[in-house]
């Protein structure tokens, strides 16, 4: 065994360690107060819950880990399914990492600025949180201050311009047709707003790489 | 045991979870680490690799923590810090202690004192509901990649575009998505153009960025051009917002 493949399957097994343990302890949370505080969870109260929540997020939930593998690389990936905000914030820090350091995600160098990046994010995140948690009192009035409102609800966008610019610029080919389907598509279809970007995500990615394929069968893409 | 939604023990049991996701993210950070100098990447590299994700990690880490403090209305501090820093997002939660309230009959920030079954409902349909992704990237993660390494193989050229695809593929959704409001402009309202005009901004900044860097050999202005069109398209939302609200 070389020392890539080396290298991924411990990648793999850790990964798994890591995460299944992860999801144990994660019920270990409210299990736990269930036993500390003898109250069990309003069983109805679940049942209903979770017939309007999981059906959603379980396919959303299946559908974007398909998406997002390929683009986090396989140690990035198992961390980012842990530790959450991957669109509006792992992936962007990965693609941001992987540009900054002329790799690409499929290679050797791709897995490991991508799972830096993503690791390192993880952890400022935590300890951002810890200091707002701790800090909560004298930070609520700054952070809910009506003049700052704006600057937070518009994050994804300022996000995405930026971003859009370095990859659009790049790959701007394929990246015309998505993006008149796209802004067709949340403009004039009505049922298709803001809440359903999740779910476009996988849609505008599948569409992406058909007409690249496309292209890229006819020539127009050398 | 009297129960309260920020009841010390809570915090005890969310931030052992807590440390636990640290320890994950320690442990992937020092194995990438290594491997990335085993295989001869300059270690000035990873170093300014990190401090470039952690710089453009603090805007929307921020904004995570305003999403703690919305949650926190109902269901005290240390659920929505656990759930916000593991997993989570504000959108999900809220809808999933929403849904959980409005099951027992309860409507979400309107909740002045949940009794511990409340919570623990609440708790568990928020764990259980957003689960998928962590026990199903262990189990199709190695054959994922696999396969993008035998398509890589076969054929290089068309793997580059593949990967390419894929990421415009999720942008040209969060495209879309800025311009989901857009609509309300043929209706006499401006404020859908909000978004848009922030993208733009974010944009103009990033070609900014990119020309100095080209014509004045600036290459640090490129380590950190997105985290400064981050913030500059967020603190651009501030008069917009004024002007089209």
């Amino acid at each position: 065994m070389n020392s890539e493949n080396k290298y991924m399957e411990s990648v793999y097994k850790y990964g798994r360690i890591w995460n299944l343990s992860m999801m144990v302890l994660l019920f270990l949370f409210p299990v736990s107060v269930w036993l500390i505080f003898g109250a069990a969870p309003d069983w109805h109260g679940l049942l209903l819950g979770l017939l309007a929540t999981a059906p959603m997020y379980w396919a959303v939930g299946v559908v974007e880990t398909f998406t997002y593998i390929p683009m986090l690389g396989a140690g990035g990936s198992y961390l980012s399914f842990v530790t959450g905000n991957i669109s509006n914030l792992k992936l962007p820090v990965a693609l941001n990492a992987m540009e900054q350091a002329g790799v690409k995600v499929n290679s050797q160098e791709g897995e490991v600025v991508s799972t830096i990046a993503i690791a390192v994010s993880s952890i400022v995140t935590t300890v951002i949180i810890i200091i707002g948690v701790v800090l909560i009192r004298p930070l609520t009035p700054v952070l809910n201050a009506p003049v700052l409102s704006p600057a937070f609800a518009q994050i994804i966008p300022a996000l995405f311009g930026g971003l859009g610019v370095v990859f659009i610029s790049k790959n701007w080919k394929i990246a015309i047709a998505p993006i008149i389907l796209m802004l067709a598509l949340f403009i004039f279809v009505p049922a298709i707003n803001a809440g359903m970007v999740g779910i476009m995500v996988p849609v505008g990615v599948v569409f992406t790489l058909g007409v690249s394929r496309f292209m890229y069968k006819k020539g127009m893409l050398n | 045991m009297e129960f309260n939604v920020n009841s010390p023990i809570l915090f005890l049991l969310a931030g052992i979870i807590i440390l636990a996701v640290v320890a994950q993210s320690v442990f992937f950070l020092v194995k990438a680490w290594r491997r990335g100098l085993e295989i001869g990447m300059d270690r000035e590299k990873l170093k300014k690799i990190s401090v470039t994700a952690g710089v453009f990690t603090i805007a929307p880490a921020i904004a995570i923590v305003i999403s703690v403090i919305t949650l926190a209305k109902d269901l005290g501090l240390p659920l929505p810090w656990l759930r916000l820093s593991v997993v989570g997002s504000l959108s999900y939660e809220t809808i999933a202690a929403t849904n959980a309230e409005n099951a027992m009959g309860l409507t979400f920030g309107r909740v002045t004192a949940l009794t511990a079954t409340q919570y623990v409902t609440i708790a568990m349909v928020m764990t259980v509901s957003i689960m998928v992704g962590i026990w199903l990237v262990p189990v199709v993660c190695k054959k994922m990649q696999t396969g993008i390494i035998n398509l890589e193989n076969r054929d290089k050229k068309w793997a580059d575009i593949f990967s390419a695809a894929m990421f415009i593929g999720m942008i040209s959704a969060f495209l879309g998505y800025v311009f989901a409001d857009f609509s309300t402009i043929f209706h006499g309202d401006p404020s859908g153009l909000i978004p848009v005009c922030v993208m733009a901004v974010s944009a103009l900044i990033m070609c900014i960025a990119g020309l100095m860097v080209k014509k004045f050999k600036l290459h640090w202005i490129g380590d950190y051009a997105l985290p400064i069109s981050l913030i500059a398209g967020m603190a651009s939302a501030i008069p917009i917002t004024t002007w089209l609200s």
